[in-house]
């Protein structure tokens, strides 16, 4: 059996078709299982190369897509801002056409711009993988976050879903709303009116600034972090204060459906968007999240590997 | 394009009879046999061999299935990639006698990457290969232990294998 996949690169969710999607999502699906055998490693891409060019700081995003790729049996490096020749001055196209010059099969790309990935996969032969460019996509992170509602829910079409916290500049939040749209889902955005802006509504979503209306009727809340790094002062008086008016507490909680999921793309800040004790408890699929980014990431590189690429 | 059948239900049946007595003649420990069919047509054949076998032994074998897709060795020589199933084997395979069955036999490539994710899942004492159909032109140094029908066939041509439970009938069939 083949799938229609024909993409060289994962740039967006917005380019993506909802059969495309759901070819990610199986296929992630099939890629969980391996994590669970002796051996965790299957020789799909054995002999491809593969870079993590993150100019943006990233633990976890990279971590997940280094893990895949080895899961894979790709080979990895790892390329972060504060070591390579950016800070000397080269420029992202002479960086990457370097790397294309190594024979580099797969760049995953993290980048405080939008639009670096797009850049680089006219500019290269390579696969290129976007790991989040600014305040644009993170299209694995809406996979994954799909692939964790639909094994929950065994849906995604007629749900619910709401988005609460720093959605202005956040790219988790413009990939779900993207993907969860065109899987038929009814998204709802909700925050602080400086850190929600109307305009959201243009996406096909809904806009509340009423937190208890919000997450009444949701299937799944998905908890955004507070921003502590990007400069947020002038967006809401306090931590403390946004924690009292928008932070997932017990008593919110209690008025939220039996069912309702709780997600977050981490790292959390307990204690300020959710209670400590509502991030451990049974709904929270926070560290299912994770395991499925991994599947997601491998499912992303095996696709992006196959077919298309003409041999030499 | 002609059509020719090579199998009705009531060999495909007779067949796999057969092939249940080759394996019990095989003399596996009874404690340690176990059935992995490779998906999609294997998956079924190695349920029905299973049943068989069971009836013969009087006794229950497990029956795992693996989806080889990642384990193919031409990823980038297709045209798009391939749909991978999950693969699902419940017990654990290490240091028993395990059966994989699948439809056809032909180049020897689905069965080396079956043997390659068998082995990801532990150490088997050992491996026979059980297939429906030989159709021959092997690339690798394969041979099965248990043939329902050898078909000497063209390279260009096509064994296609319908089974009840994935096609609604049994039958096998020839097409040049």
């Amino acid at each position: 059996m083949k799938t229609d996949w024909q993409r060289k690169d994962l740039l967006s969710i917005q380019d993506l078709s909802v059969d495309e999607i759901n070819t990610v999502l199986d296929t992630a699906a099939a890629f969980k299982q391996v994590g669970k055998r002796t051996i965790k490693k299957v020789p799909s891409l054995r002999g491809k190369t593969l870079v993590n060019l993150f100019i943006e700081p990233s633990t976890r995003t990279r971590t997940s897509f280094e893990l895949a790729a080895k899961r894979l049996s790709a080979d990895v490096i790892n390329i972060n801002t504060t070591a390579s020749s950016l800070v000397k001055g080269e420029t992202l196209k002479d960086t990457a056409l370097n790397l294309q010059a190594l024979n580099t099969d797969i760049i995953v790309i993290r980048h405080s711009a939008a639009g670096a990935p797009h850049f680089l996969a006219r500019l290269l032969e390579a696969s290129v993988i976007n790991a989040g460019d600014g305040a644009h996509e993170h299209p694995t992170q809406a996979l994954l976050d799909a692939l964790t509602i639909r094994e929950k829910k065994g849906r995604i079409e007629g749900l619910d879903v709401t988005i609460l916290g720093d959605i202005l500049y956040s790219r988790v939040a413009r990939s779900n709303i993207w993907l969860l749209t065109k899987l038929g889902a009814r998204v709802t955005l909700a925050g602080p009116s400086t850190l929600v802006p109307r305009v959201f509504e243009q996406f096909g979503c809904r806009v509340t600034y009423d937190i208890e209306e919000a997450i009444r009727g949701a299937d799944v809340i998905n908890l955004l972090r507070i921003q502590h790094e990007r400069q947020r002062k002038t967006m809401f008086p306090s931590i403390g204060e946004y924690t009292a008016m928008f932070g997932l507490n017990k008593e919110r909680f209690a008025r939220t459906k039996p069912d309702a999921l709780i997600m977050h793309p981490g790292p959390i800040n307990r204690g300020v968007e959710i209670d400590s004790e509502i991030a451990d408890c049974n709904r929270s699929v926070i560290l299912e999240q994770v395991t499925n980014g991994l599947a997601v990431r491998m499912a992303v590189l095996f696709l992006c590997s196959g077919g298309q690429m003409s041999e030499p | 394009m002609s059509t020719v059948l090579i199998m009705d239900a009531v060999a495909i049946e007779r067949a796999l009879a057969r092939m249940a007595h080759e394996i019990v003649e095989a003399d596996p420990p009874p404690e340690a046999l176990a059935f992995i069919g490779i998906c999609t047509n294997g998956v079924p054949l190695a349920q029905r061999l299973a049943v068989r076998v069971g009836a013969i032994l009087q006794g229950e074998f497990p029956v795992g299935e693996i989806d080889i897709s990642m384990h193919r060795d031409d990823l980038a020589l297709r045209e798009t990639p391939p749909a991978v199933g999950p693969s699902n084997v419940s017990f654990d395979v290490t240091d028993k006698t395990i059966v994989l069955v699948d439809d056809v036999l032909f180049t020897g490539r689905s069965i080396r990457a079956a043997m390659d994710e068998i082995a990801d899942f532990g150490r088997p004492r050992r491996i026979q290969l059980a297939v429906l159909v030989d159709r021959g032109h092997r690339e690798l140094p394969i041979r099965p232990d248990f043939v329902g029908k050898n078909v000497p066939t063209a390279i260009d041509e096509r064994v296609r294998v319908h089974l009840v439970e994935v096609d609604g009938k049994d039958e096998v069939l020839l097409e040049k």
